[in-house]
């Protein structure tokens, strides 16, 4: 942000969110360091053309991608955090959830969508990362609940895309519940007969990995996302050797069993389409 | 088994020494010293009082970590009979770190499972420090399954600094193993009763905590990431740990004012280690007493109230 953007009172700013794949003409690819033209990259979802590298993307340029255009309506949007437990660590936890409503655009980091996959009625979450590492607290556990309650009561599927690195510290044990609240209402979702396909994108870590990301009736992961527990820094120190090479690795936890796919984001729409036809009992999606 | 004490507890212990060595000469001299024990005694006992109505988060954390502290064979053994202990996942293992067992409360057959720490260091490896693999949270699992088949309630005890960051337990699903037990527990068709004994570690015990009654000793923590681990994330250090745990508001008494917990059980004068048998018959009392309530609810009623509660945690703004 500029130095003009900064004297302007927040709520005359005119952008609204930025991405997480930084601005600008030219995108250096992380993996393969190839220089990439933004507009070709925008086209190709984020995915380098070069090395298939999948950049990471925020929530609502995600649902964007995955929904029929215009078809949507943002479920919950009104919902905001708050500080139970007036946290403060070296800053206050009040002012990290506005440095990163200013810096994402979202009010928490979670996005529910009820919208349409190929003429298909269905409800997607999205994670966004940049908001506190896409930390679950309060009100992003409620926003899910909302989301699958929507399914519950329009009869429709449920889709989540996580990216997150588990539960919110700032919210303590509220945070740590909502690991149990959003796996209860998953149960009653289940128990209504509507599918959910759980889509872990990198990287999905901690308590959301332990929770909803885990949970689906289908599990899907991008390649090479990060996904596991405890983080690998964590588990260096305790087992105090170097770390397999593809560890907790997407492609891994394929090989383990933990997942039922890897989908290429391009993808993405195609397979989820046809696995929500099939198990609703609808005719093929083209 | 000579008491241990914690670096906060220093002026008790002193007094205790003192007390030890008086009644040392009492016994081999002619010199009357009951009366300045008894006077010492009373002295401690004020001083404990004195020091431990007033404890940080840290110094609970401590005491709750405590090695003397009562695990849940020391419950198992005081509140239950006819004990029986079950073994193994059915897919890969037995994980010695979580003891599943039918046993009797009251004659009443119930499920418990619990972590279990381990008292000296042959024993502590064997039962991982109480930190659970998948292994672990699927035998609950089962054990839980068992429970609805037969109509038993479950009673969990938690006591553990997180489930394992190992690279096999990642290998065998801890994340699956762990949200598998919360969408299970969230409809479990029998009563579940919770009580955090000692350490309650993140998702690790949550695994085995989703319950209509969550109930922790006095002494007790429950927090969504240690205070160390906290502390060396938001502080970059882990010499704030004490700092983090007064900010994750990790105690009973503290979660109890924020609804989070149903009931806080006192524990004796100077912790549960202190008198194990008079914390298991206030544990007992209130295991009854949750059971009685929970037992008459037909299970659709059950379920429904124990989802209404799930769905009640956090704080949030309707904008």
């Amino acid at each position: 942000m500029s130095w003009f953007d900064k004297l302007m009172p927040s709520r005359i700013r005119t952008q609204r969110r930025s991405r997480s794949v930084p601005e600008g003409l030219w995108v250096k690819c992380e993996a393969c360091s190839a220089q990439l033209y933004r507009a070709e990259l925008k086209r190709n979802l984020y995915v380098c053309p070069k090395c298939e590298h999948h950049l990471r993307i925020g929530a609502r340029e995600r649902l964007e991608m995955f929904l029929d255009a215009n078809s949507e309506h943002e479920i919950a949007a009104k919902l905001e955090p708050q500080d139970p437990l007036r946290f403060r660590d070296s800053r206050r936890y009040r002012e990290r959830l506005s440095t990163a409503q200013k810096e994402t655009g979202e009010t928490d980091a979670l996005v529910v969508m009820a919208g349409t996959l190929k003429a298909i009625p269905l409800v997607a979450a999205a994670f966004e990362y940049r908001f506190i590492g896409g930390s679950m607290g309060s009100a992003v556990g409620e926003r899910f609940v909302r989301g699958v309650q929507y399914c519950i009561e329009h009869r429709r599927p449920f889709v989540c895309f996580s990216a997150s690195g588990g539960a919110r510290m700032q919210e303590a044990l509220f945070s740590l519940f909502q690991m149990s609240k959003t796996s209860a209402a998953l149960a009653a979702l289940g128990e209504s007969g509507l599918p959910y396909v759980s889509v872990m994108t990198d990287p999905t870590m901690g308590g959301v990995s332990a929770s909803i990301a885990s949970l689906g009736d289908i599990n899907v992961a991008e390649p090479r996302s990060l996904i596991g527990f405890a983080g690998p820094r964590v588990i260096q120190q305790t087992v105090g050797e170097t770390l397999p090479e593809g560890f907790q690795r997407a492609e891994l936890l394929l090989e383990k069993g933990a997942l039922d796919m890897i989908v290429d984001r391009r993808k993405v729409r195609d397979e989820i389409a046809s696995l929500l036809a099939k198990l609703t009992d609808r005719p093929e999606v083209s | 088994m000579d008491l241990k004490f914690l670096g906060f507890e220093q002026p008790i212990a002193e007094l205790e020494a003192r007390i030890d060595e008086l009644k040392f000469v009492g016994d081999d001299s002619e010199v009357n010293v009951s009366e300045e024990i008894e006077r010492l005694r009373r002295r401690s006992e004020s001083l404990t009082r004195n020091i431990f109505s007033n404890l940080s988060a840290w110094q609970i954390a401590q005491l709750a970590r405590h090695p003397q502290r009562p695990y849940t064979l020391d419950y198992i053994a005081r509140c239950f009979t006819d004990f029986q202990e079950l073994h193994g996942d059915r897919m890969y293992a037995d994980d010695a770190s979580i003891i599943a067992c039918i046993a009797r409360l009251q004659g009443q057959p119930v499920v418990v499972i619990g972590h279990q720490k381990g008292r000296d260091t042959r024993e502590r490896v064997m039962r991982n420090y109480g930190m659970a693999r998948p292994e672990g949270y699927r035998k609950a699992l089962r054990l839980m399954r068992l429970a609805e088949k037969f109509r038993l309630p479950v009673i969990t005890l938690i006591d553990t600094a997180g489930a394992y960051p190992g690279v096999g337990a990642e290998e065998r699903g801890q994340s699956e193993a762990i949200a598998r037990n919360l969408i299970a527990m969230a409809g479990l068709r029998t009563p579940i009763v919770s009580l955090v004994t000692g350490e309650g570690g993140s998702g690790g015990a949550l695994a085995i905590g989703v319950a209509d009654r969550v109930f922790m000793l006095q002494y007790s923590i429950y927090s969504v990431i240690s205070p160390e681990g906290c502390a060396s994330i938001l502080w970059r250090s882990a010499d704030k740990a004490e700092a983090a745990a007064e900010a994750m508001g990790i105690t009973a008494e503290r979660l109890l004012k924020l609804g989070l917990v149903d009931e806080v059980i006192a524990e004796p004068l100077g912790g549960a280690h202190r008198d194990p048998q008079a914390t298991s018959e206030a544990v007992k009392n209130a295991l009854l007493q949750a059971l009685a309530e929970l037992q008459p609810m037909p299970p659709d009623e059950l379920i429904a109230a124990r989802r209404k509660k799930l769905f009640g945690f956090g704080v949030y703004k309707e904008g």
